[in-house]
């Protein structure tokens, strides 16, 4: 293989991440489309339009529907990105901040949020405060589960290996302090707590989906600008510290970006599985693991699992809005297991 | 680029793998490392590369920083469980230069030292379907792509088989002499080092026992000391010594 056709390779890698962005706009007029109030396509798009007048269209439509399709892209993106570089930085296939206890975090955080809230009953017209105070919790526990597991990475001589077994240990401590606060928590404060922690799309507001973009648009270049020496990490520690890497330093800014990208996704829409783990498979079978293209390719799925998940969401059962997470592994494990038995096993992971 | 080790010692826990290592490598020397396993040979090539704690110092022509361009570390175990292409991790020997938009100097470097190694119909496979002598090819293309001052090679030829060794022998040796490289390279091969080194390095137990010529070093006394083996020691026919183990004497 000459230059040339290196170059010709890379070029079919940008039109497979090409051809996932159509399927992502395919799945986001879908998701506009769909809804427990049925509304007509032509009507959706009048309103997307600004030419309609009839107030209940526009407020359906630019006040539950579009929030809720631009969220499912943006949190899909972001857990999808986190995963990739997750999975590289721990050398780890099983590696996702669900796995490694960051979500985990977030779920103690929104719990611990939510038993303050009703312990501590805020007056009329804070209403703003309480809804904020959740989604802040969860994610300043996502940066301290992230903090942890990066703070053993600072150990001298500190591997991978302990990297995850300090995020699964994470994991465990997270669960095991919210499975505490449900046991103490009210039955009110417990149902709460266990819709949260299913994650809904329906808490999505556009201002809520504006900072998980600043939070994207901020990340995504910093990521970018270390894509090749992430892609030398993949040759193990070692190799890449002999090529130049320094490859503590760039642990840890990979760690602020996920925690980052983890807080902010996990913060507005709760714990949803699955996305950070399977998006950057997808992506590594299709796009091979030049960072360079794999970050932007498992943002890409990431958004498209997501995407596809917020429609089936309403479509199983219609007139009913199920939890975002809940459907994510129902939708994306059929597609998950097809793509490996035609791709066979060239994930990169053996 | 004069590579120079002063006082070298590495410490793994109460174990001292390597004390009190002096060593001056010189431009276009190739110095082979030698000793039995365990000895600390591959520990001394991490530490000189930078990727291994120790105490005392490396010098590069004198500083204490590495040189610009880098040195080309080779390390001993092969990733093979990467979704690479050959192509790609030989372009990864150009780390330092690399942007998003590969550079075509960038290009023709890998492309050259995949020619250099004659593995250039290897480049669109993935590295983790390679056999374990294909891929310690790549990675020495690599390691030249990225045209450094300095090679430390940690056997480089372990599973290659004679023809290629051959190969890659003569090919660091010319390397090194043409573009005034400094190399240090671990072998297992004695005889090998014999041929190809201009100088021995042998370590025994952590320390060094013994640096110079191939004849002075590849003697029955040094070498008993290092592997615990007899050994005569015969004259090849280009004048090098050629070692052959005897086999021990059973007692009655």
């Amino acid at each position: 293989m000459s230059a040339a056709s290196w170059r010709a390779r890379g070029a079919r890698r940008s039109g497979v991440t090409a051809l996932a962005l159509g399927a992502l706009a395919a799945s986001f007029a879908a998701d506009l489309a769909t809804g427990p109030a049925l509304l007509p396509i032509g009507d959706v798009l009048r309103s997307l339009a600004g030419i309609s007048d009839d107030a209940m269209l526009n407020a359906i439509v630019h006040r539950l529907r579009l929030p809720i399709a631009v969220m499912a892209a943006l949190v899909g993106a972001a857990l999808g990105l986190s995963g990739a570089v997750m999975q590289t930085i721990l050398n780890n296939p099983l590696a996702s901040s669900y796995t490694l206890g960051i979500s985990a975090g977030a779920g103690f955080g929104a719990a611990l949020a939510i038993l303050a809230g009703a312990a501590l009953p805020l007056p009329r017209g804070w209403a703003p405060a309480e809804a904020w105070a959740v989604p802040l919790a969860a994610f300043l526990f996502a940066g301290l589960a992230c903090a942890l597991v990066a703070a053993v990475g600072r150990l001298r001589g500190a591997t991978p290996e302990l990297l995850v077994l300090a995020g699964i240990a994470c994991l465990f401590l997270f669960q095991s302090l919210l499975s505490l606060l449900q046991f103490l928590a009210s039955p009110e404060a417990l149902q709460q707590i266990v819709f949260w922690l299913f994650g809904s799309l329906m808490r999505a507001s556009l201002g809520r989906a504006a900072i998980v973009a600043a939070v994207l648009l901020a990340v995504v270049p910093l990521l970018l600008r270390d894509a090749w020496r992430l892609t030398a990490l993949r040759l193990g520690d070692e190799r890449a510290a002999a090529l130049g890497v320094r490859v503590g330093a760039l642990r840890l800014r990979c760690f602020v970006a996920v925690s980052l990208l983890t807080g902010v996704a996990v913060a507005f829409v709760g714990t949803i599985g699955f996305v950070g783990l399977v998006a950057p498979h997808i992506a590594r079978m299709l796009v091979g693991e030049d960072q360079r293209h794999l970050l932007p390719a498992s943002a890409v799925f990431g958004a498209l699992l997501l995407s596809v998940a917020s429609v089936a969401s309403k479509v199983i059962v219609p007139g009913t809005v199920f939890p975002i997470g809940i459907v994510t592994a129902l939708v994306g494990v059929p597609f998950f297991a097809w793509l490996v038995l035609v791709a066979g096993p060239r994930g990169g992971w053996r | 680029m004069r590579i120079g080790v002063h006082g070298l010692g590495v410490r793994f826990g109460a174990a001292e793998v390597l004390r009190g290592i002096e060593l001056e490598v010189a431009p276009g020397e190739v110095l082979a490392v030698l000793g039995a396993n365990g000895a600390g040979k591959s520990t001394l090539l991490r530490a000189i590369a930078g990727v291994q704690p120790h105490r005392g110092q490396v010098r590069w022509n004198g500083a204490a920083s590495r040189p610009a361009s880098g040195i080309g570390y080779m390390p001993q175990d092969n990733a093979t469980s990467v979704a690479l292409s050959v192509f790609e991790v030989v372009l990864l020997g150009r780390l330092r230069s690399l942007g998003l938009r590969v550079a075509p100097a960038d290009l023709a470097a890998a492309e050259a030292a995949l020619a250099e190694l004659g593995i250039r119909g290897l480049a669109s496979r993935r590295l983790g379907e390679l056999s374990g002598g294909q891929r310690q090819l790549v990675f020495l293309a690599q390691v030249l792509a990225g045209n450094p001052q300095a090679l430390l090679l940690d056997e480089p030829t372990s599973a290659l088989d004679i023809a290629h060794q051959v190969q890659v022998l003569g090919l660091i040796g010319r390397a090194t002499r043409r573009r005034g490289l400094t190399t240090l390279a671990v072998l297992h091969d004695i005889n090998a080092a014999a041929r190809f080194a201009d100088r021995i390095a042998l370590l025994c137990d952590g320390r060094l026992a013994a640096c110079g010529p191939p004849a002075q070093v590849l003697c029955p006394a040094l070498l008993r000391a290092a592997y615990g083996v007899e050994v005569a020691v015969m004259t090849g026919p280009d004048g090098r010594p050629v070692v052959l183990p005897l086999p021990p004497v059973e007692n009655e």
